[in-house]
C-alpha cells in the first residue's frame, strides 16, 4: 500500500447502521470493520494478518465470509470490509467453512508443525485456530519447504522462515508503526520470505513487538527463547518503569523468575507496543547485581560488609538523629512507587523536617514546572491542532511516545515543530526541524512567537529565517485550520544535559504566554516515576499533591503535624553544600548521582566531603561504592504500589515475583526509620499509603484505582475535583501565566481533623529569570549532550541482552565539522572542555549541526558527565569544547 | 467471417511503419487534432457510443470505465496496461513493436478524454524492442510538440512516463501494476476498497486501459462511433487481434472481426490459421488465455463473441488461443499452465501461494509415476478451495484471480480427460519419497 495517502477514519459515528450477522441484526459504527463488529457481537471470526493497530491487508484469507451481494453471496475477507446498512454476513455457512478449512490447511502445508519445540505452542495462533477451526489431518504428502533455522535478524530476534505463514505483521509493523521499514518480504510466490537486506540488520528499538505479534512461533526473542513454556507461565497485568511513558504491560513469571514481558493495548498509552528496553530488561531483576541484604561499610573506602536490617536501620537512624535537618540531603526517587515516594516525604519533612529533597538529578525541569504547568495527555497531544517539541529525542528517551507522536504525524498528519539543539529521531516526522546553538532555545522561541505575526528577517539562533518562518506558517496554519483538538501542545523537557533547564523553562513559559488557554505541556522527564515522587513532594519547597511548602503549611501541618521550616536545596545545591561541608549526610533514594548528575567532578567533591552516604538501592552501581550503609531495596514487579508516568497518569504497579533475599520495599524501611526514630508515620501497609494519599495529596484527592475505567489508571488531578481545588496566584515571579485563582473550597475530611482547613491550591509555574544566551565562539564547538536508548546505566548494564547493544562512548559531528577539522570518522580525538579533556572516536552524524559536538550522556566510560561544569553552565549557558588530534599510538 | 479489413494492424506490413513520419503519411494524429477540437466529454461519448470493449480481458466496455472517474477529483492519472505476459499473449507486443505512434495517440486522446496530464505506460520488462520503439517514437512525438508542454499548440499539456515491468506476470492485474508502478512490490489491492477509479495510483482516481484498446481510439475518432459498431457484432464491435499459437499451420497475431468470426474459422482460414498441423482433430484450445476454462471441438463453430463464450463458461480474456491437438497429453499441459500460475503468484494470499505450489507438486508426482488414485480428487478438491465451486465465472478464497486461474485447466482437463488421469496413477508406484531435504537459500545471519 501507498504510505502516505490512506486516510484513517477519524469522524465520530453520527448514526449506527444494521447488520445481520449470521441470522442476528445488530448496531455497527460506520467506518467499523466487518471483523471488528462481529468481534464486538461475540461472532470470533478467525484472522492472522488482521492487527487493529495496523493498515488491513487481507493476506491471510482466514477472516472469509459470505456477505450478500446483488450477484449472491461471496466470499470476503472481514477484516478489509467496512459494514454497510443492510449488510447481510454468514461466517458459518458450509462456503464459509469450507474456505476457512482450506485456508488453514493452505497454512499448514508447508508448516514445519514442530509444535512441541515451538516457543509459541500453547499460546499461538496458528495452533488454536487449527484446533477451532480447522481440518484434523492434512493431506499433503510432499516435502515441505525448507529453509535455515533460525536466522537472527538482529540482536534480540531469531527468524524461522519454515514457521512463518506470511501474514505482513511484522513487516507491516516496522515500516507502518517503527518507521524502521528493515524487513521485507523478498522473492516471489511460494518461494516468498521475510527476510533483512544482507549487513542490514532489524536493528529497531521497537523489534520486540513483532515477536509479539507475530501470530505463529517465527519470530523468537533471544532473552525469552526456550525459557519457558506458555501453560506455565503466571502473568499480572502491571505498568513498566523503564521509562516516564508508563506502558502498560503483562509481568509473567516462571517459578518466581520474570521472563517475559508483553504489552497490553491501552488506548491512552501504548496501544500494545513495548520498546526493547522495556520489554527486555526483566533480565536485570534477577541479575547478580542485586543487592539481596543490608551491607555497611564502616570506614570510609573500605569493603561493604553484609549485615542486618537491624544493624543497617539503626545506622542510619542514628545520622538522622545526630545530624541538623538542614545538614542532610536526600537525592532521588524516580525508582520508588508513588507510595515509597509519599511514606518517605512524610518522614523527612512531616517528621525529620528535613527539606534537601530533590527526586531529580539535576538533569530535569524545575519540580515548580514539571507540576505546575498545564498538562496534557499523550492522546491530547496526538491530536493537537500543532505540537511543539522542545525536549530530548524522544525516539532515544521515551520510546512509546515517539511511537504516538509518529503515528500522529504521519497517520493523523498532526503538524509538528521541532526545536532542538540536535535533529532527532522525530526530525522526519515534523513539519519544520528548528536546530539552533545549543543553549539558545529562548532566542529562537521568541523569534519563532514574533514570527507568528511579522516575518523573522534575519538568522536567530542559528536558524535561517525562512525556516523560521516556515515553522510559524505550520503553526499560523494549524491553528486557523480547525483541524485537531485546537490545543497547542508543547513536549517539554531537557533537550540537551549541555544546556541550562532553565533556558527550556524560559523557552515554554514564552510559548504559554502567547497561546494562552489553548497551550498545554507533555512533560517529557526520563526516569519513569520522577512524576510521582514529585507529586509525593519529593523536591524541595514542595509538599505532597502538587502544593508548595509555603501554601501546603497549614494543610500539612494538620495532617502530619509538622512540615520543614524553610525550602531546602534542589540535588545540585545539595552536592555543592556538601562538597563545601555544610551538609553532612547524603542520603540516596534509589540515585546514583556518580552517573546520571551532569557533573561527575561535582558529585565526587561532595562524596569525598560528607561523613556518611545512606543507599537505598536494588543494584549496585558507582554511587553505592561511597555508601556506608546500604538498604537493600525491593524493584520493579516484587512491590505493590502505583506509579506515575509522564502525564500525570496515576496506573497500578503489581507485584509478581519475591524480592532477592532480605529486601524490602523502601516504604517499609521509611516505615521501621519512623519507628526507630520515635514517630508514628500512621500506616502499615500500601493500601493504607495508597488510601492517605487519596486524602491527603491535593491534586490526588479522590483517587480510586479500583473505580471501573481505572483499569489502565487515571490521571490525577481527577477532573471533577479540579474544579474543587483552588489554583492560586503564584507566589513567586511577575505574571501568572497559565491557571486562574478560584475561590478556596473548603473540603470537609472525613476523619478526627480538628479543624477545616482548606485544600492548599496547585502549584503554578512561573516564568523563570531570562537564562545566559551564550556568546558565539568560533574557535570552539558547543556540547550537545543526550540519552541513547541503551546506555551504561544501571539496568541497561545488567540485563545481558541489552548490555551489548549500547554503544561505547563517542563524539558525534556534523559530516562539515569533521571536514573542517579534517577529521575521519573512526578517528580518535581529544575532546577538550574548559575542566577535562577526554579521548573519543570520531562518528558522522548529520543530526548534529555544524558549530556543535554531541556526546551522549551515561554511556561508557561517562564522557559527557566529566565534560560538563555546572559553573560553566551557569555562567556562559553552554559547554564549550575544542577538539585535538591524537597522535596514532604504534 | 474472415476479413482482411485492417483497423489497428494496418502498419504492421511497413518497414517503418513505427516512425513519426510514416504514421504522420498514412493519416497519424489527425484522430488526436480533432479530439482535441472536441470537449473531453465529447470524446468520452464517442467511445462510449462505439461501444469499445476493454481488450484486457475482463472486456469491461472503455467508455463506461472512464466514466467511473469521480467528477472534480484532480489530479487523475491513465496508466496503459502494456504488461502482456500470460502464456500464449503477444498482441499487445506488435502493436508497440511495429505501431507505436498509434498507441501514443490512443493515449492521448484517452487522457484528453478523461482530464489526466500523466500517463504511465507499463510495459512489460522483457519486451526490448517494445520498449526501444516506443520510446524512440515517444522522443518523436515530444520534439514534435505532440506530447508535452502544449500537445499539438493547444494549451494542454501533459506528459507520458514509461514504466519498464520486473518480470511478474503479477502486475499486468491493474492493482498490482499500480503497486508496482508506486515503487512497491507487486501485489494486488483488494476492490474495494482499492478500485482505481477512485483509489488508484497514489490514492488518486485512475483509468487503467489496455495497449489495444487505446489502439483502436484514433480509428474511433477519425471514423467515429457508428462506423466502429458497424464492423463485427453490435455488441461486440470493432476488429480485435488474437495472438493464435499451438498445433495450427500459422500460428501468429491476426486482426479479425469481432464477435461474428468463429473459433473454426480463426483456426482453419488460410488467412489465419491455416488449419491444424498435419491434419489432425482439435482436441482442446484454450479460448482467451490459459487462464481461461478450456474449449473442445464442440465449441469449434462458436463466434469469437465474449457473450457466447462467456455462456459456455470461459472467455476470451486477452486473446490468446491456444490450440492443442488429439496428440497433446492432457496431465501434461494442465501442469504446465499450473507450474506457470504457480511461480507467478505474488505470495500475498495463501490459498494462491501455498495452493498453486501444492497442486504444481502433486501433479510433478503424477507425472514422476508416484499418483496415487485418490490425487485426482484432491486436485479438484485444493482447486475448490482456491476458486470455490471451481465455476464460471470464478469465485475465489483470494484477492486476484490469478490463483483460481490455475484451477481453470485442473477442472476443464479432469472433467473432461479424467481417464489420462486415471492412467496416469494406474501405472504409478506409490513411492511418496520426494527429493532430497534441500535448503532453499542460505542467508547470512545478522
Amino acid at each position: 500500500m501507498s504510505d502516505t495517502t490512506i486516510d484513517t477514519p477519524v469522524a465520530p459515528p453520527k448514526t449506527t447502521l444494521t447488520v445481520t450477522l449470521d441470522g442476528r441484526t445488530g448496531e455497527a459504527n460506520p467506518g467499523e470493520l466487518l471483523i471488528a463488529y462481529a468481534e464486538r457481537m461475540g461472532t470470533y471470526i478467525p484472522r492472522f494478518c488482521w492487527h487493529p493497530r495496523m493498515r488491513e491487508v487481507g493476506m491471510c484469507r482466514m477472516c472469509l465470509v459470505e456477505i450478500d451481494g446483488p450477484r449472491g453471496p461471496s466470499l470476503q475477507p472481514a477484516c478489509m470490509i467496512p459494514v454497510a446498512e443492510g449488510m447481510k454476513v454468514s461466517t458459518e455457512s458450509p462456503v464459509v467453512k469450507k474456505a476457512q478449512d482450506g485456508v488453514l490447511e493452505f497454512l499448514l502445508v508447508n508448516h514445519p508443525l514442530d509444535c512441541p519445540v515451538c516457543d509459541k505452542g500453547g499460546e499461538c495462533p496458528l495452533q488454536d485456530q487449527t484446533l477451532t477451526f480447522g481440518p484434523g489431518e492434512s493431506r499433503f504428502v510432499e516435502e515441505k519447504r525448507h529453509y535455515e533455522k533460525p536466522i537472527a535478524i538482529s540482536d534480540l530476534v531469531y527468524l524461522d522462515r519454515e514457521r512463518c505463514i506470511l501474514c505482513d505483521r511484522c513487516t507491516r509493523f516496522s515500516k507502518e508503526v517503527a518507521g524502521d521499514p528493515l524487513i521485507h518480504f523478498m522473492s516471489r510466490g511460494n518461494q516468498t520470505e521475510v527476510n533483512t537486506f544482507p549487513d542490514d540488520p532489524f536493528s529497531s528499538y521497537f523489534s520486540g513487538n513483532v515477536v509479539q505479534i507475530c501470530p505463529v512461533g517465527a519470530l523468537t526473542a533471544k532473552p525469552y527463547r526456550f525459557t519457558a513454556r506458555p501453560w506455565d507461565l503466571d502473568q499480572v497485568e502491571s505498568t513498566c518503569t523503564s521509562c516516564a511513558v508508563g506502558c502498560r504491560v503483562v509481568v509473567q513469571s516462571s517459578g518466581d523468575r520474570i521472563t517475559r514481558y508483553q504489552g497490553v493495548d491501552s488506548d491512552d498509552v501504548n496501544w500494545g507496543w513495548l520498546c526493547d528496553k522495556g520489554r527486555f530488561d526483566f533480565e536485570a531483576i534477577s541479575s547478580s547485581g542485586r543487592f539481596t541484604h543490608p551491607m555497611v561499610r564502616k570506614e570510609k573506602g573500605g569493603i561493604a560488609t553484609q549485615s542486618t536490617w537491624f544493624d543497617a536501620l539503626e545506622r542510619t537512624a542514628s545520622v538522622f538523629r545526630n545530624t541538623p535537618a538542614d545538614q542532610v540531603g536526600v537525592i532521588g526517587g524516580a525508582r520508588l512507587t508513588n507510595e515509597d515516594a509519599y511514606a518517605w516525604a512524610k518522614l523527612l519533612k512531616g517528621f525529620l523536617r528535613i527539606d534537601n529533597v530533590d527526586a531529580q538529578l539535576g538533569d530535569g525541569l524545575g519540580a515548580q514546572f514539571i507540576v505546575g504547568t498545564p498538562q496534557a495527555t499523550i492522546t491530547e497531544a496526538a491530536n493537537a491542532s500543532v505540537v511543539i517539541l522542545l525536549g530530548p529525542d524522544l525516539k532515544e528517551e521515551l520510546p512509546i511516545l515517539f511511537l504516538r507522536l509518529r503515528d500522529a504525524a504521519t497517520n493523523k498528519k498532526v503538524p509538528m515543530v521541532e526545536i532542538s539543539p540536535k535533529g532527532t529521531g522525530m526530525s522526519r516526522y515534523v513539519r519544520q526541524s528548528l536546530v539552533h546553538r545549543a543553549g539558545e532555545a529562548p532566542v529562537l522561541v521568541s523569534a519563532l512567537v514574533s514570527a507568528l505575526t511579522t516575518p523573522a528577517d534575519r538568522q536567530l539562533a542559528g536558524v535561517e529565517a525562512d525556516l523560521i518562518n516556515a515553522a510559524a506558517q505550520t503553526i499560523n496554519a494549524a491553528l486557523a485550520s480547525g483541524k485537531g483538538n485546537g490545543k497547542v501542545v508543547i513536549v517539554a523537557g531537557r533537550t540537551s544535559l549541555a544546556e541550562s533547564a532553565s533556558s527550556i523553562e524560559e523557552a515554554v513559559h514564552a510559548l504559554l504566554a502567547k497561546f494562552g488557554a489553548a497551550a498545554s505541556v507533555l512533560g517529557a522527564p526520563r526516569r519513569a516515576n520522577v512524576r510521582g515522587a514529585l507529586d509525593m513532594g519529593l523536591a524541595p519547597g514542595m509538599l505532597p499533591g502538587r502544593v508548595s511548602l509555603a501554601q501546603g503549611l497549614d494543610w500539612f501541618r494538620s495532617h502530619w503535624g509538622n512540615v520543614p521550616q524553610m525550602p531546602g536545596r534542589d540535588t545540585l545545591a545539595m552536592l555543592k553544600a556538601a562538597a563545601a561541608g555544610e551538609i553532612k549526610a547524603l542520603v540516596l533514594l534509589g540515585a546514583d548521582p556518580l552517573s546520571d548528575v551532569p557533573d561527575a567532578q561535582l558529585v565526587a567533591a561532595a562524596f569525598a566531603k560528607v561523613d556518611h552516604v545512606i543507599a537505598l538501592d536494588t543494584f549496585e552501581n558507582a554511587s553505592t561504592g561511597f555508601a556506608s550503609v546500604i538498604l537493600p531495596a525491593a524493584g520493579y514487579a516484587e512491590k505493590a504500589g502505583t506509579t506515575t508516568n509522564l502525564e500525570g497518569r496515576v496506573s497500578r504497579l503489581v507485584p509478581k515475583v519475591n524480592a532477592p533475599g532480605i529486601a524490602r520495599p523502601d516504604w517499609m524501611i521509611a516505615v521501621e526509620l519512623a519507628v526507630r526514630l520515635g514517630h508514628d508515620i500512621g500506616f502499615e501497609s500500601v493500601e493504607e499509603i495508597t488510601a492517605e494519599i487519596a486524602r491527603v495529596a491535593p491534586s490526588h484527592i479522590g483517587l480510586d484505582l479500583s473505580a471501573p475505567g481505572a483499569v489502565d489508571g487515571v490521571v490525577v488531578p481527577l477532573a471533577t475535583i479540579v474544579a474543587d481545588v483552588p489554583v492560586a496566584e503564584a507566589s513567586v515571579g511577575d505574571v501568572p501565566v497559565a491557571g486562574e485563582s478560584a475561590e478556596s473550597a473548603e473540603i470537609e475530611i472525613a476523619d478526627d481533623t480538628p479543624a477545616v482547613i482548606s485544600v492548599p491550591p496547585l502549584v503554578v509555574s512561573v516564568a523563570p529569570k531570562p537564562s545566559v544566551v551564550p556568546q558565539p565562539d568560533s574557535y570552539s564547538l558547543r556540547l550537545v549532550s543526550g540519552h541513547l536508548l541503551y546506555d551504561a546505566g544501571t539496568i541497561v548494564s545488567n540485563s545481558p541482552s541489552l548490555a551489548k547493544l549500547a554503544p561505547a562512548a563517542s563524539v558525534h559531528l556534523n559530516p562539515g565539522e569533521i571536514e573542517r577539522h579534517g577529521l575521519k570518522a573512526g578517528q580518535q580525538v581529544r575532546v577538550l572542555s574548559q575542566r577535562t579533556s577526554i579521548e573519543l572516536p570520531v562518528v558522522e552524524n548529520v543530526q548534529v549541526a555544524r558549530g556543535s559536538a554531541f556526546v551522549a550522556f551515561g554511556q561508557l566510560g561517562g564522557a559527557a558527565q566529566a565534560l560538563i561544569d555546572l559553573d560553566e553552565l551557569a555562567a556562559s549557558g553552554m559547554i564549550k569544547v575544542r577538539l585535538e588530534t591524537v597522535e596514532a599510538r604504534p | 467471417m474472415p476479413s482482411s479489413l485492417k483497423m489497428i494492424s494496418s502498419r504492421w506490413d511497413l518497414t517503418d511503419g513505427h516512425t513519426l513520419a510514416k504514421y504522420r503519411e498514412t493519416g497519424g494524429y489527425e484522430a488526436l487534432r480533432k479530439s482535441l477540437a472536441m470537449e473531453p466529454e465529447a470524446v468520452v461519448e464517442e467511445v462510449k457510443g462505439a461501444n469499445l470493449l476493454g481488450r484486457g480481458g475482463a472486456g469491461f466496455p472503455c467508455g463506461t470505465k472512464w466514466g467511473f472517474l469521480p467528477k472534480d477529483v484532480f489530479p487523475r492519472y491513465l496508466v496503459v496496461n502494456g504488461d502482456e505476459s500470460e502464456p500464449g499473449t503477444y498482441k499487445d507486443r506488435l502493436l508497440m513493436e511495429k505501431d507505436p505512434h498509434q498507441l501514443i495517440e490512443g493515449v492521448l486522446i484517452a487522457a484528453w478524454a478523461i482530464r489526466a496530464k500523466q500517463a504511465f505506460i507499463y510495459i512489460r520488462g522483457e519486451m526490448a524492442l517494445a520498449h526501444e520503439r516506443l520510446a524512440s517514437a515517444l522522443n518523436e512525438a515530444y520534439a514534435a510538440g505532440i506530447v508535452g508542454k502544449n500537445v499539438m499548440g493547444t494549451d494542454w499539456s501533459m506528459d507520458v512516463i514509461f514504466h519498464f515491468g520486473a518480470g511478474a506476470y503479477i502486475v499486468g492485474e491493474e492493482t498490482a501494476l499500480i503497486e508496482s508502478l508506486e515503487g512497491n512490490r507487486g501485489m494486488p489491492r483488494l476492490k474495494p476498497p482499492f478500485f482505481p477509479a477512485v483509489k488508484g495510483l497514489y490514492m488518486q482516481p485512475t483509468v487503467v486501459n489496455n495497449v489495444e484498446t487505446l489502439a483502436n481510439l484514433p480509428w474511433i475518432m477519425n471514423n467515429g462511433a457508428a462506423a466502429f459498431t458497424a464492423i463485427g457484432d453490435p455488441k461486440a464491435p470493432g476488429t480485435r487481434l488474437f495472438a493464435l499459437s499451438g498445433h495450427v499451420n500459422n500460428p501468429g497475431v491476426f486482426e479479425v472481426d469481432f464477435g461474428t468470426t468463429t473459433f473454426r474459422e480463426l483456426f482453419e482460414s488460410p488467412l489465419y490459421g491455416n488449419g491444424i498441423r498435419e491434419g489432425r482433430k482439435v482436441k482442446a484450445f484454450i479460448p482467451g488465455g490459459v487462464s481461461a476454462p478450456w474449449f473442445f471441438e464442440e465449441h469449434l463453430d462458436m463466434p469469437l463473441h465474449p457473450a457466447n463464450v462467456g455462456a459456455a463458461g470461459s472467455m476470451l480474456g486477452s486473446g490468446a488461443i491456444v490450440v492443442m491437438d488429439e496428440t497433446t497429453d492432457m496431465v501434461k499441459a494442465a501442469w504446465r499452465i499450473v507450474k506457470f500460475f504457480s511461480k507467478e503468484s505474488c505470495g500475498k494470499c495463501s490459498p494462491c501461494r501455498e495452493g498453486t505450489n501444492w497442486l504444481e507438486k502433486i501433479y510433478k508426482r503424477m507425472l514422476d509415476g508416484h499418483g496415487r488414485p485418490a490425487d485426482i480428487d484432491l486436485l479438484m478438491d485444493v482447486a475448490d478451495n482456491i476458486s470455490p465451486g471451481l465455476a464460471w465465472p470464478p469465485r475465489q478464497t483470494t484477492i486476484c484471480p490469478l490463483g483460481p486461474s490455475a484451477a481453470s485447466p485442473i477442472a476443464s482437463s479432469v472433467r473432461r480427460f479424467r481417464d489420462e488421469y486415471e492412467a496416469y496413477v494406474a501405472h504409478a508406484t506409490p513411492s511418496l519419497v520426494g527429493t532430497p531435504v534441500q535448503l532453499m537459500q542460505t542467508s547470512r545471519v545478522a
